[in-house]
């Protein structure tokens, strides 16, 4: 077994135990296909309430108001990415953002990124989030997607150490550690997933 | 929070904490579950050996304190931070205000930090006329409900679904049922809305890395991420004990923070922030940031050589989660603002004399809170030193300072428990325990039946059965403790019958005393180091291989207690540090050695098939770490081992503790003779005096038929 196969498999195991949804892609295309995939189904079957079914007050209900048809934000791609995915959505007939997630806070759909490195020990990723719409776009999505090329996976944190530091030493950036879907136990400790963020998360192991 | 002016009001709220069925059962299952939960989240992994990486990195960074924090102030400077120092929680608020007021800030959300609980944030930027949210779900309860945390990482433990229900109903206006998931996706919409309208963030931070000026927190709700990310200001209160020399630092203690808080390999959660990052709300594209650090007497810690490894506390709430005290009172009764065992201490530092006077009190010493912490801390140790701080301070108790004066002189004492065996024939109506108490000492003793003292002590029963040896295998001096000696004689009678056996020269030196424990867990410093001294004068080590004691607090207290006590830190002599250190490297404790230096076998004890269990004694377990010797040893002496749920867990006896706090050593009692008897063992064995006292009294009390036994006894009963 060559050392990525390994560590992606770990990964797979460990990101797995913290209920993400762990799948294999070859392509980018594939991912994208898979998320539009996603965010039909979702529709669909209407998995995820997240909250603007309960009775509210009334300005939390307001923000719920505010959300209309389904959407895919994808802010940190590259040019040639964002044509790509930019065009299966709008064939999907699925709204697809880069930017402006400042007046999508209700929530959307899917949130859509690119990690910078993966920690298999913890089924973390590792993302650069200097970006403020990406921050955001991974927090308001209900479902966030996320591609981890293969060979950026490491065993342990350690091995992402450098990178975290040259990052800071280049000047100001933000950096996330991500393991699972936003969780809480904090009634009578139940898990519950989804208390802020995503209420899931979806890791595509890519084979580069 | 703590109010209570005196003992009496502390115990007070103690007793009306355990009738609230709800608290008690969910601290219940959460204490079984963390266990095996943190089990999972380290196995495989050298955890011992990650302790002391901690520990030593931790100590090493609070003796530079000051060169961090000037590292950290250059190189955030340089990323655009305001960096602040504040002396005071008060100054802190101060700060913080005025950042508000400057920006035109109007709406604040948090993110959880003990740090602002510790200065009470929220209470100052409210009088300012500041609207403050918590965003973590936990925060955001307490907070509507205007309470403080009842746990350092789970601050809504002690409430209820429905309890939550009936709060979000008044915040929605619309009737919540106590469905979980539904009231997590109304917080969810009802935050969601704060997020959007706040224009500053305030959060507190897990590590400040020098090296980078960076602030990382861990989160697993993601709520840090909006705070830190939708308001244009950004402020991280951070204490200053959280400085870090480099990344690396942070990287280590992030293996175990998370493991040993929740069981979980790692927060969903980690946010490394370096400097202001783009923010769109900001007028000009990046955010503004602020770094406020705290002192609030942690400078003066960080230099206090016995108490400046409590900064290495990384805050994971462990030291609760495993104290069997917190789990039957719950978290306002077991701490100020921090919570624990590292809250005991805290709050002496942080919040003053008054707020920790009776709080530290309340720790029985069983040690499952320095078994559990990652920092290594000897919480249990400085929890007996605040206590003997504070007496320093404002006088000692008039009980406290007679049995100091007491025990500091043998003869007397001696002769006060013999001239006690003279006048208790009215009380014991001819059984072996105290019948008929006078009221002043039986208040609230119910529980249990205490024991008469022996007929004959040990003492003057040894001379009659000292073994006869010729070459013996090795010398011996037996240390029985002040129990065993005049109470349980017997046991100490069976350990020699055991070593006589095995040619094993014994001598019990008569000018021993009481090992100190009892005066030390009371706080009376000068009077536990004066028999610590005539201890190790009564018994010294160069003549003899083993110093014996069966009982497994007194072992603990003699290798681990007089080292500090008496140790090169402390104002012995040198010569007198030596000699400590040879008299405790030569204690042992009764099953280590049967088992492993005497090499016992089945064969040389009578099979009776007797189910057995067994009771493990903190100050074994823990306090000497020996855990297979007395198990083995039922099985080797004969009898069938039947194992007791949660063996390690504390029988509420901690010697002076049941008599201050007799309710909640009853309850502690309480279920460990559940535990004990759901086995079916007819027997239940174990190896301190001090346990059996607790355990005999209480199934004596219950009008119960198991047999208490010391494993000497049970040992010596079966022996061909």
């Amino acid at each position: 077994m060559s050392e990525n196969t390994r560590l992606a498999d770990m990964m797979a195991e460990k990101a797995g135990l913290v209920s993400a949804i762990v799948a294999r892609i070859k392509t980018l295309d594939e991912a994208f296909a898979y998320t539009l995939d996603v965010c039909d189904k979702k529709e669909a079957c209407q998995l995820l309430p997240s909250g603007c079914e309960s009775d509210l007050s009334a300005e939390a209900g307001a923000l719920c108001e505010t959300k209309l048809g389904k959407i895919i934000a994808a802010p940190g791609l590259s040019a040639d990415q964002t044509r790509a995915f930019g065009e299966a959505c709008t064939k999907a007939g699925v709204e697809f953002l880069t930017e402006g997630m400042r007046s999508h806070l209700a929530g959307i759909d899917i949130g859509f990124t690119i990690a910078e490195a993966a920690i298999a020990e913890t089924g973390t990723f590792v993302l650069d989030s200097r970006s403020e719409e990406l921050r955001l776009a991974t927090m308001i999505c209900e479902v966030h997607v996320c591609v981890v090329p293969v060979s950026t996976i490491r065993e342990t944190s350690f091995e992402v150490e450098d990178y975290l530091r040259q990052l800071a030493k280049d000047g100001p950036s933000y950096v996330a550690f991500i393991t699972g879907a936003s969780r809480t136990a904090d009634i009578e400790r139940v898990l519950a997933i989804g208390v802020h963020g995503p209420l899931e998360l979806h890791i595509l192991l890519l084979e580069d | 929070m703590q109010t209570a002016r005196d003992l009496k009001e502390y115990r007070g709220e103690l007793k009306s904490a355990l009738d609230n069925e709800f608290l008690r059962t969910a601290m219940d299952n959460f204490a079984v579950a963390y266990r095996a939960s943190r089990a999972k989240a380290f196995a495989g992994m050298d955890v011992d050996g990650l302790v002391r990486d901690i520990a030593m990195a931790k100590d090493q960074a609070m003796a530079r304190m000051d060169e961090l924090l000037a590292e950290f102030t250059k190189n955030a400077e340089a990323l655009g931070i305001t960096v602040h120092v504040a002396g005071t929680g008060q100054e802190a608020n101060e700060i913080i205000g005025r950042i508000a007021q400057n920006a035109n800030c109007k709406r604040i959300v948090k993110s959880k930090s003990m740090t602002a609980e510790e200065t009470l944030l929220n209470h100052h930027l409210e009088d300012l006329g500041l609207t403050v949210t918590e965003t973590d779900l936990g925060e955001w309860i307490i907070q509507l409900r205007h309470e403080g945390p009842t746990h350092m990482v789970m601050p809504a433990i002690h409430l209820s679904r429905f309890q939550v229900a009936d709060l979000f109903s008044d915040v929605t206006g619309t009737k919540q049922e106590g469905d979980i998931q539904k009231l997590v996706k109304v917080a969810r919409r009802e935050l969601r809305a704060k997020y959007a309208q706040a224009d500053m963030g305030i959060s507190g931070g897990n590590f400040a890395i020098a090296e980078t000026g960076t602030i990382a927190i861990c989160t697993n709700e993601g709520n840090g991420r909006l705070v830190t990310t939708l308001p244009r200001v950004h402020v991280a209160l951070v204490g200053l004990d959280k400085l870090t020399p480099t990344i690396t630092d942070a990287l280590r203690v992030l293996k175990a923070l998370p493991r040993n808080a929740t069981g979980q390999a790692i927060t969903s959660y980690v946010s490394w922030m370096t400097g202001p990052s783009e923010c769109k709300a900001a007028p000009n594209g990046t955010k503004e940031m602020h770094v406020v650090f705290l002192d609030n007497g942690r400078r003066k810690l960080a230099k206090d050589p016995v108490f400046s490894q409590v900064l290495r506390c990384v805050r994971c709430g462990a030291c609760a989660n495993v104290c069997p005290v917190y789990r039957l009172v719950g978290g306002h009764q077991y701490g100020h603002i921090y919570i624990g065992a590292i809250g005991l201490i805290l709050t002496y530092f942080y919040h003053g004399r008054e707020k920790a006077k009776n709080l530290v009190q309340n720790c029985i010493n069983c040690g499952a809170c320095k078994a559990v912490c990652v920092g290594g801390i000897d919480l249990p140790r400085l929890i007996k030193e605040v206590h003997a701080r504070i007496q320093d301070e404002e006088g000692h108790p008039l009980q406290s300072s007679l049995l100091g004066m007491v025990l500091k002189n043998r003869k007397m004492f001696h002769t006060l428990l013999r001239s006690a065996r003279a006048v208790q024939k009215p009380v014991t109506g001819g059984t072996p325990y105290l019948r008929h108490l006078p009221m002043l000492f039986a208040r609230g003793q119910e529980f249990r039946a205490l024991p008469a003292i022996a007929e004959k002590a040990f003492r003057d029963q040894f001379e009659a059965i000292r073994p006869k040896t010729v070459n013996p295998k090795y010398r011996v001096a037996l240390f029985s403790g002040c129990v065993q000696d005049f109470v349980y004689p017997e046991q100490a009678v069976a350990a020699v019958k055991i070593l006589a056996k095995y040619n094993v020269a014994v001598d019990y030196p008569q000018d021993q005393s009481c090992c100190g424990l009892p005066v030390q867990m009371m706080g009376e410093r000068e009077s536990s180091r004066s028999v610590a001294e005539q201890n190790v004068a009564a018994l010294d080590p160069a003549k003899y291989d083993y110093i014996l004691t069966l009982c497994a607090s007194c072992a603990s207290h003699l290798k681990h207690g007089y080292p500090e006590i008496l140790g090169p830190d402390s104002k012995a002599d040198s010569r007198l540090a030596a000699k400590v250190r040879q008299f405790a490297d030569k204690v042992i404790d009764f099953s280590s050695f049967v088992r492993d230096v005497l090499k016992v076998e089945a064969s040389e004890f009578r099979v009776d098939g007797r189910k057995a269990t067994y009771h493990a004694p903190c100050h074994l377990c823990r306090g000497l770490g020996v855990t297979e010797a007395p198990r083995a040893l039922i099985g080797l002496g004969g009898l069938e081992y039947l194992p007791a749920e949660e063996e390690d867990v504390c029988c509420g006896f901690g010697g002076t503790y049941s008599m201050k706090f007799p309710e909640v050593s009853a309850e502690l009692l309480k279920k460990k003779l559940a535990n004990v008897e759901k086995t079916g063992a007819e027997l239940l064995l174990t190896d301190c005096p001090g346990c059996i006292m607790q355990l005999r009294g209480g199934l004596e009390a219950k009008g119960s038929a198991m047999e208490v036994r010391h494993l000497a006894e049970a040992l010596a009963e079966r022996l061909k």
